[in-house]
């Protein structure tokens, strides 16, 4: 009785998780994204 | 054609900029050619580098750079473009007041109807599953039954109208302009489905479909985000862009103080500087000075143009060599440029009026399936069904025709075939245009540009030859004068150069002076002087003549024969001189030619064709062909073109093949063919499912089987299409 209501609560947390992804332009840039870990920032690079 | 329309420093672009209140002013560029990590670093760094410049973002996948100013004092737009080429990467200003827009709305609503759509269709599953099994004879007590199929309407039923409202409201605005779209039967569809499952609950009734109806529009979401993906690859790459006429123009006040005004602003009768290398903002009437001006953009002509006091020149020409002083003669708004414009706005208008494969398909499938649901009900009433068993046999043959199929079967298929020619260097815009592409029966080419490389070569001189006159071609910026430059290669300038504005370059060469220029200028006299030659000399010694003309591509032949070997008829409208026409025609084996149009005269002449029945691809790059290709039944430029004709067309292949033209048609006729077989599949299916449905065969097991397993097939179909690159 427990299991199914837990069940689609878990769903909803995995579309309101994409929502917030979606929400927060992760996917506005995919190949930008991908390029820009191999750029080293001159002002974070370890001492 | 497209000879040099690169951005000169000169332009004035601050109208470009998008001004907000309360922040710093803002610059948006398409760069073009940023591919890797390595330009995306140098191009923000470079950027950022410049004064007045707090930020710079560019986005990879768009190609759109973001420039951040201190504010608006500071800010030069012009600067940033420069740097940019001179880094090798040309770029254009997005017009500020379409860049607010290029937010991808629409694309994120229909991804999180898709991922509401799938949430609740898994999620249904698992209480659809053992009632499933309670078909078959598995033991599912009715009370545990009735549970299950709560929690089916409980998740189903706000997801579905959650994720089917895109479908919602296009069968709405269909229905408000009494026309029925594929819309229509899977909004009905889908909200007869659920009141029907929901009225079989309350009943303790077996047939509820809620799965059936989740799972119907997480199928045909998929369909509808391939073709909004399609659709928005397109608009990013080719359209938003604004075309860079002449943003601001300078104007002369009665006080004599030069002023940078947006060129609608200069009124008739406003006195107007233009430099090399500057357009003609508005029509115009030559005050004094005299220059060259390059038509190639409005007319498709080769050779520059001699402008002197008394003449009329064009918006949009470009100005070559001499500063002039001109006269407005009409407001921006009427000058030649904005009636091509207006054309163009015409002819897509035309276009528009295409009814595609699809909705064809749905004008003939919305009734039958309808009238069968109807004769569903009324003949299991009339051979004494009992009205509840009547009601579920129709809604049952509503559900199983729903198009789920046809609502995949073609963007499932524009989508392959567009990802196969993208590989091949060419951008389809939209999935209408690969069917009007499909249908093409004759092929209509401009000359400059297109059959041939747009460019001046130098014909058959020795290179010794070429190394004598190539320092002083070096100092000008004559069209004619860099190709000579280009030939020679890097190498030495002339000293004291002098430009003769309309007649040619004069300087010093090791002590000696030489003039490259007009006929006359050198001082050659008795000859007719042709525009496609320059003259050079040393002061007094021998007169060397430099011939030169715009070669054919070098596919050009072999495409036209492979066009004709398809059934296909080709013809040349050009806008140049019927001579050159003729040479081309002649050079790539086509026989039909027409020179010297205007261009009303080549819309005009894609009318006349059209109104015989045929349907035209129009191939063509310069602004001269803009009102043609928005004419013609598809268009295709070349990725040189100006970005008005790349508006303009459905199509934009890069590169210097013309084969891209007939791998075009052989994979929008290769789509077509999978489109239909697509649609005789799903009328296959739907021959043998409906009657089932009539005799009652159906339950939800039957429903979602047949349902998921018509959707698969369609799209295991197209995707043959990707496969044989």
């Amino acid at each position: 009785m427990m299991l199914a209501p837990m069940s689609v609560f878990l769903g909803l947390l995995g579309v309101g998780a994409f929502w917030w992804t979606l929400s927060h332009g992760q996917y506005e840039d995919p190949s930008g994204d991908a390029a820009r870990i191999l750029l080293d920032d001159p002002e974070d690079r370890p001492l | 054609m497209a000879v040099s329309h690169d951005l000169s420093p000169a332009v004035d672009l601050t109208a470009f900029l998008k001004r907000r209140p309360d922040a710093a002013p803002t610059f948006e560029l398409r760069v073009k050619g940023a591919r890797c990590a390595a330009c995306l670093g140098k191009i923000e760094r470079e950027t950022a580098a410049l004064p007045g410049v707090t930020s710079a973002r560019l986005n990879l996948t768009n190609g759109k750079l973001t420039v951040a100013f201190d504010s608006l004092a500071d800010a030069d737009p012009g600067a940033v473009v420069l740097r940019l080429e001179n880094l090798g990467y040309p770029a254009t200003p997005y017009d500020p007041a379409q860049a607010a827009d290029a937010l991808d709305r629409e694309g994120r609503r229909l991804v999180l109807c898709l991922a509401v759509a799938a949430f609740g269709a898994m999620n249904t599953m698992m209480f659809s599953v053992p009632l499933w099994a309670g078909l078959f004879g598995q033991e599912l007590g009715p009370a545990t039954r009735v549970v299950m199929q709560w929690w089916c309407a409980l998740v189903a039923t706000p997801c579905a109208l959650y994720a089917g409202r895109p479908f919602f409201e296009s069968a709405w605005r269909s229905l408000k302009r009494r026309r029925a779209n594929m819309d229509v039967p899977i909004s009905i569809g889908v909200l007869l489905t659920l009141g029907i499952s929901f009225s079989e609950t309350l009943l303790r009734g077996r047939d509820a479909y809620f799965d059936a109806a989740v799972s119907l529009l997480f199928l045909l979401l998929i369909g509808r985000w391939l073709d909004h993906q399609l659709k928005l690859r397109a608009r990013s790459a080719a359209s938003d862009l604004l075309a860079l006429q002449a943003p601001a123009a300078t104007v002369v006040g009665e006080d004599g103080v030069e002023r940078r005004q947006p060129i609608s602003e200069v009124e008739v009768g406003d006195v107007l500087i233009v430099r090399p290398g500057e357009r003609i903002p508005v029509d115009a009437l030559v005050q004094s000075g005299s220059s060259e001006i390059d038509n190639a953009l409005l007319t498709g002509e080769t050779a520059p143009v001699p402008l002197r006091p008394g003449h009329v020149c064009r918006a949009g020409a470009l100005n070559l060599s001499g500063v002039v002083h001109l006269q407005a003669l009409a407001r921006s708004e009427d000058s030649a440029v904005a009636a091509i414009a207006r054309l163009v706005e015409a002819g897509a208008q035309s276009k528009s009026k295409y009814v595609q494969l699809a909705d064809r398909a749905a004008s003939i499938y919305v009734p039958v399936v309808h009238s069968a649901a109807l004769l569903t009900f009324a003949g299991g009433w009339i051979v004494g069904l009992g009205p509840r068993e009547a009601i579920l046999r129709a809604v049952a043959v509503l559900i199983i025709t729903c198009p789920c199929a046809l609502g995949l079967a073609v963007p499932a298929v524009q989508i392959s075939a567009s990802a196969r020619l993208f590989r091949r260097g060419v951008l389809v815009k939209s999935g209408a245009a690969l069917e009007r592409l499909a249908e093409v029966d004759h092929v209509v080419f401009d000359k400059t540009g297109v059959l041939t490389e747009g460019r001046p070569k130098v014909l058959d001189a020795p290179a010794s030859t070429i190394a004598l006159a190539a320092p002083l071609a070096r100092a000008s910026s004559h069209p004619l004068s860099r190709a000579l430059a280009a030939e020679a290669g890097p190498g030495p300038c002339a000293d004291a150069v002098i430009e003769h504005p309309g007649l040619g370059v004069e300087g010093i060469i090791d002590g000696r002076r030489a003039r490259l220029g007009r006929a006359e200028f050198v001082g050659v006299s008795g000859r007719a002087n042709l525009e496609t030659e320059l003259w050079f000399a040393f002061q007094g010694e021998t007169k060397i003549r430099f011939r030169f003309s715009d070669r054919l591509r070098p596919d050009a032949a072999e495409t036209v024969a492979a066009l004709a070997a398809r059934g296909l008829s080709v013809e040349i409208l050009s806008g140049d001189a019927p001579f050159p026409v003729a040479m081309a025609a002649e050079g790539a084996g086509i026989s039909t030619w027409r020179g010297g149009l205007t261009p009303i005269e080549k819309s005009e002449a894609i009318l006349a064709l059209q109104s015989e029945g045929r349907r035209v691809l129009m191939v063509g790059d310069g602004l001269n062909d803009a009102a043609a290709l928005a004419r013609a039944d598809a268009a295709m430029a070349p990725g040189t073109a100006l970005d008005a004709s790349q508006n303009a067309a459905d199509l934009v292949f890069s590169g210097e093949a013309l084969g891209a033209v007939v791998d075009a048609i052989d994979v929008a006729r290769q789509a077509r063919r999978r489109a239909l077989e697509n649609f005789s599949f799903a009328a296959l299916y739907n021959l043998i499912a409906a009657p089932a449905a009539m005799l009652g065969l159906m339950n939800p097991f039957v429903a979602a089987l047949a349902m998921s397993g018509s959707s698969l097939a369609v799209t295991l179909n197209a995707l043959r299409l990707r496969r044989r690159a």
